[in-house]
């Protein structure tokens, strides 16, 4: 997904003068080609976050759409202040491609881990924040970015990851995408828990429980009104997302929720991670398992619920280790 | 040798350095506060810059070939404001409505206010902003120059020694650093709270061009920031030296007139005969 991203920044940057690319402290080698064919627009300016952000913020100010690419920690958690006063206070077209969005960076332990990165970004006005889905909805969403207005915050997942998304679906940003139909639970998701939704509600499919998958890789601006919608025709909800439990996706929609007073009441879980950092290493993969953020969770929430009365919701906590 | 010294010799307040204080003691009196000592700091560095430096338009205060300043200390704001309505980006009526709920201009400046390039107030964020402007200016060969005015105080924050290691790496010589070099911060004197010096051989060190002025003196600092760029590849700091709250003897250095609300009468009787 990084490497889809990174080719289509050459290509914006190509096609329209406008486009710069800023990096911290890259790997050798990162955008070669456009360093050697744009080197005036190809900047890597060391281990100073604070001093890139305000920079692209200069650079933005006078019609210039900096694309930074760092680790998503390091620009969503160090340069707070500078997103909100520099970038967002003046909404301007700044773009932050956070590389290893959630657990990706498992071996490296916490500081690398960016699972609060969608929470803190969402609390700021006139920020745009996007996590796709696979390397084939980044480039759509790419494309998408460079004329969009203010600051986007791209999240970037491992890589190689299974492309799961259609391209006949035509990519908007702030928009959401009904990936399967189902009437008895919905599965809300962003990013690459798409899959794991999508694995769910095809092995739920084998047991006669229809759940439908709603993937939402704009997680902010949020369209309420759509997911809403999806809501209110189906009893269950759960929401699954490779973050924090706090401030994220689950966050969202449960604020929604309480606010639509539905009647009778949704019976509503969330999946991802709970208010710890991580005290494991390995991968990506064996820590989502840790956290029960896979599709076997999802399956365990929607079976219990389908079997239970209105008002018995009662599943093993999303905290619980599995 | 990048340093040059441009000191002359030490003036006392002339009328229109007198008419902006008073302008300012006015919002004191209408509004109830401000950041005093900040702003009397700044008043000779700011009417210079904008008598004699600067190329703007205040009719079309987004012309594309003005020079870009930047106010990185945002709290000495009401100099600025001053400034600025003197020269008509905006009525000076506004000055009347300073931190007032419907007013235009607040505590800190922000960007909707014609004039103002860049919302300031957090330290540390205007010379990173200015390093891009400077930049873009570089990259489009566009022939506007770009002045960032940060606080002694502000000089604490690392956001300032990473723009100051870009604006070198870059070679900025379109990039003019103004440091409002008073020697105190909010709690007490820089030396004190975190010691600047050795100041001059810091920026040096940081890759800059190092001039020093008397931050009261009108044809000193006009002669600082005036001067053909001392090296084409280098960007320029100009250290102001000036006196906190400068031009009313009970300010002066006084840390209590750092922000002030709620003044009396008998103080603003006594600021304004000093400005007599």
């Amino acid at each position: 997904m990084r490497q889809s991203c990174m080719e289509k920044v050459y290509e914006l940057a190509q096609k329209d003068k406008r486009v710069l690319f800023i990096g911290s402290d890259l790997g050798i080698g990162t955008l070669q080609k456009f360093k050697e064919e744009m080197p005036e627009r190809f900047l890597m300016e060391g281990i100073s976050e604070a001093n890139i952000i305000g920079m692209a913020a200069g650079l933005a100010m006078e019609g210039k759409v900096p694309y930074i690419n760092t680790i998503a920690t390091f620009l969503t958690r160090r340069c707070f202040e500078q997103i909100v006063v520099d970038l967002c206070l003046h909404k301007l077209n700044v773009r932050l491609l956070g590389s290893g969005g959630g657990l990706v960076y498992a071996p490296l332990g916490p500081t690398h881990e960016a699972i609060e990165d969608m929470a803190i970004l969402r609390a700021i006005p006139h920020m745009t924040i996007v996590a796709p889905a696979d390397a084939e909805e980044m480039k759509r969403l790419m494309d998408k970015s460079l004329d969009h207005q203010g600051p986007i915050y791209i999240r970037i997942a491992k890589g190689g990851d299974p492309v799961v998304t259609d391209d006949q679906m035509p990519f908007e940003i702030g928009k959401v995408f009904p990936m399967r139909a189902g009437k008895d639970a919905l599965v809300i998701t962003t990013g690459i828990t798409l899959k794991h939704a999508l694995d769910a509600a095809g092995q739920l499919h084998e047991e006669g429980i229809e759940a439908a998958v709603l993937h939402v890789p704009t997680l902010k601006p949020l369209d309420q009104k759509t997911i809403l919608g999806h809501i209110a025709s189906v009893p269950v909800v759960v929401t699954i997302e490779e973050h924090t439990l706090m401030g994220g996706l689950g966050s969202a929609v449960a604020e929604m929720i309480a606010e639509a007073n539905f009647s009778p009441s949704k019976r509503f879980k969330r999946i991802g991670i709970p208010d710890v950092f991580p005290d494991q290493y390995g991968s990506q993969e064996t820590l989502m398992n840790y956290y029960g953020i896979n599709a076997a969770k999802i399956i365990s929430i929607i079976k219990e619920s389908h079997g239970e009365k209105a008002g018995t919701f009662h599943t093993a906590s999303s905290q619980n280790k599995t | 040798m990048n340093t040059k010294t441009i000191v002359d010799k030490p003036m006392g307040l002339d009328p229109k350095s007198k008419d902006l204080r008073r302008m300012i003691v006015r919002v004191l009196e209408l509004c109830g506060r401000g950041h005093v000592g900040a702003a009397f700091s700044l008043i000779e560095i700011l009417r210079v810059l904008y008598d004699d430096v600067l190329k703007y338009d205040a009719k079309n205060p987004k012309w594309p070939l003005r020079d870009r300043c930047i106010l990185s200390k945002g709290h000495g704001c009401l100099a600025l404001y001053a400034v600025l309505a003197d020269k008509g980006f905006f009525p000076e009526a506004e000055m009347w409505q300073f931190c007032k709920p419907a007013g235009l201009l607040g505590g800190h400046p922000e960007h909707k206010v014609p004039g103002v390039e860049a919302s300031t107030g957090s330290l540390g964020h205007g010379l990173p902003i200015g390093v891009g402007m400077a930049l873009n200016a570089k990259i489009d060969k566009a022939p506007y120059r770009t002045f960032v005015i940060v606080g002694d105080g502000e000089c604490n924050e690392g956001s300032v020694w990473e723009a100051a290691m870009a604006a070198s790496k870059h070679q900025l010589s379109n990039l003019t650093v103004i440091v409002d070099y008073n020697k105190h911060q909010s709690y007490s004197t820089t030396k004190e709270v975190l010691d600047l010096e050795p100041f001059v051989q810091k920026w040096q060190a940081f890759g800059f061009s190092v001039l020093e002025a008397d931050g009261h003196d009108i044809a000193g600092l006009r002669k600082a920031f005036c001067a053909p760029c001392l090296d084409p590849d280098k960007p320029t700091v100009v250290i102001g030296h000036t006196v906190k709250g400068k031009g009313i003897s009970f300010v002066e250095n006084n840390l209590k007139w750092h922000h002030k609300n709620k003044l009396n009468k008998e103080e603003l009787d006594a600021m304004l005969k000093e400005l007599e």
